[in-house]
């Protein structure tokens, strides 16, 4: 029981500022960068998994190598984002299938949150937190850097540092979304609860409210569900998020 | 004499590799209304950028001490992809709610429009929106970028005869990109024909002939004389 609360209470902190972050990267199609930076994470994983310490902690250091590799794409090249999503997506699951254990594969790839301990959810939940105050001391810049960064210079805000704290705030949730839904789902952990948000809402109060609470209540849902049924929690959020998103669609029409 | 308001001298701009402005210089009064003129490309937009101190550039642009600019985009693409009110949009410059109001007001919105979605406005609404955004703070200076399409048809005679307005209300000079030739008539008093290189500059109904057009688009110009006040 004690580990089921722990996994819980770890799942709708990272849920919620997932979805609370992703408000700011749907813009500029920013949330499809966190698939590739997902997928970048699994030899991270499977290192973490082979030598037995924690996931997010393998995970970390390769979504920084992620970060520069947009970094440099976004400004030494003009290639698309899309290339980035190709060449790091083959070479992130490759790597990591060349020495991942393959019966350890289905936490590689689909996460598990459910063996949660107590330190690393304590952890889990203070990173959650550090990472909401960020976003929230940013975030109505960010929205105007998203919005124009002409504009946002002319305002004299330091779009450079805007950025680095907005980048560092990613890495730190993909490396806990990795643990919660593994290398393959933690784009859509990041981008469903925002579009389903973004279906409902009129202003920008609504859409933030709106994605944060659907990533966390996805988390809840999925967790849930994984002590009913016993399918893996990460998949079942998922399933959770899309469908909360298909009803956004539903509603939508209506208005 | 009014002062000086901006100098600007040996102005060079490259993006890339790519010379967008050549050796240009001029000076714009206080109370001056400024038109720049120019084919697509002329790097009209890019001048008013660098002028705002957005791009990096060769030569000088000296503003008056203590100078403010608001800056009037062409368009906001991106501003599509998240939903917000227009009270949010202006709560992203820190401004307070009576500032907003006071703001809209002066654009010709009442104070139901706050809570309208920045998104669903059509293009002239938000146009005027942004240059109720341009306006907070209260600038000095106001740099203007015409949008070339998607302006409301009937929507571009009231938004001069609206930046008119404002310009004697907020004593504001202004710099603005147009390809509207009757507005420069109407409405300026210098104009700058860019086409990378600077081809004429001065009083309008003095440097603008059909040559000079001629020279500036590189083709047939329909031009028609202004009428004489």
């Amino acid at each position: 029981m004690e580990q089921f609360l722990l996994s819980l209470a770890a799942g709708i902190f990272i849920g919620g500022v997932a979805g609370y972050l992703g408000t700011l990267m749907l813009s500029k199609k920013m949330a499809l960068v966190a698939g590739p930076l997902g997928h970048l994470t699994l030899p991270g994983i499977a290192l973490a998994l082979i030598y037995g310490f924690d996931i997010s902690l393998g995970a970390f250091p390769f979504v920084i190598l992620g970060i520069i590799l947009i970094w440099l794409l976004e400004i030494k090249t003009k290639l698309p984002m899309e290339a980035l999503t190709a060449v790091v997506f083959a070479s992130g699951v490759a790597i990591a299938f060349l020495f991942l254990p393959i019966e350890q594969a289905e936490t590689a790839l689909v996460g598990d949150i459910t063996k949660v301990s107590l330190s690393e959810a304590l952890v889990t939940t203070i990173l959650c937190f550090l990472v909401f105050f960020i976003i929230k001391k940013i975030y109505s810049r960010m929205v105007l850097i998203n919005i124009s960064e002409d504009l946002a210079k002319i305002e004299k805000i330091n779009v450079k540092k805007y950025n680095f704290f907005y980048l560092g705030a990613i890495a730190i949730i993909v490396a806990l979304g990795v643990k919660m839904v593994g290398g393959l789902l933690t784009a859509a952990l990041i981008a469903i609860p925002v579009c389903a948000a973004r279906n409902l809402s009129k202003n920008l109060f609504q859409y933030v409210f709106l994605a944060t609470s659907f990533g966390a209540i996805s988390a809840f849902l999925g967790i849930l569900l994984f002590k009913f049924t016993d399918f893996p929690a990460g998949p079942l959020i998922i399933i959770i998020s899309a469908s909360i998103f298909l009803m956004s669609m539903i509603f939508k029409k209506g208005t | 004499m009014s002062n000086s308001i901006l100098k600007v001298k040996n102005l060079n701009v490259e993006l890339g590799r790519e010379k967008v402005i050549e050796d240009l210089s001029f000076e714009v009064k206080e109370g001056d209304v400024l038109t720049i003129l120019g084919p697509n490309g002329a790097g009209k937009t890019v001048l008013l950028k660098t002028l705002s101190g957005v791009l990096p550039y060769r030569g000088e642009i000296e503003w008056q001490k203590e100078v403010k600019i608001g800056y009037v985009p062409q368009r906001l693409p991106f501003i599509k992809e998240t939903p917000m009110s227009v009270e949010e949009f202006f709560e992203l410059k820190g401004s307070s709610k009576k500032e907003i109001e006071k703001t809209l007001n002066s654009v010709g919105f009442k104070n139901n429009f706050l809570n309208k979605n920045v998104g669903k406005l059509s293009s002239g609404q938000f146009q005027r929106i942004l240059i109720a955004w341009a306006l907070i703070g209260n600038p000095d200076v106001l740099l203007f970028d015409e949008p070339t399409t998607g302006i409301d048809i009937g929507g571009e005679e009231t938004i001069y005869a609206l930046l008119a307005k404002l310009k004697e209300e907020r004593n504001l000079t202004i710099l603005l990109v147009t390809h509207d030739l009757s507005v420069v008539f109407k409405f300026s008093n210098s104009v700058i024909c860019l086409n990378k290189c600077p081809i004429c500059q001065g009083i309008p109904k003095e440097v603008l002939s059909s040559e000079t057009l001629h020279k500036l688009y590189g083709e047939e110009v329909k031009f028609y004389e202004h009428h004489k006040h």
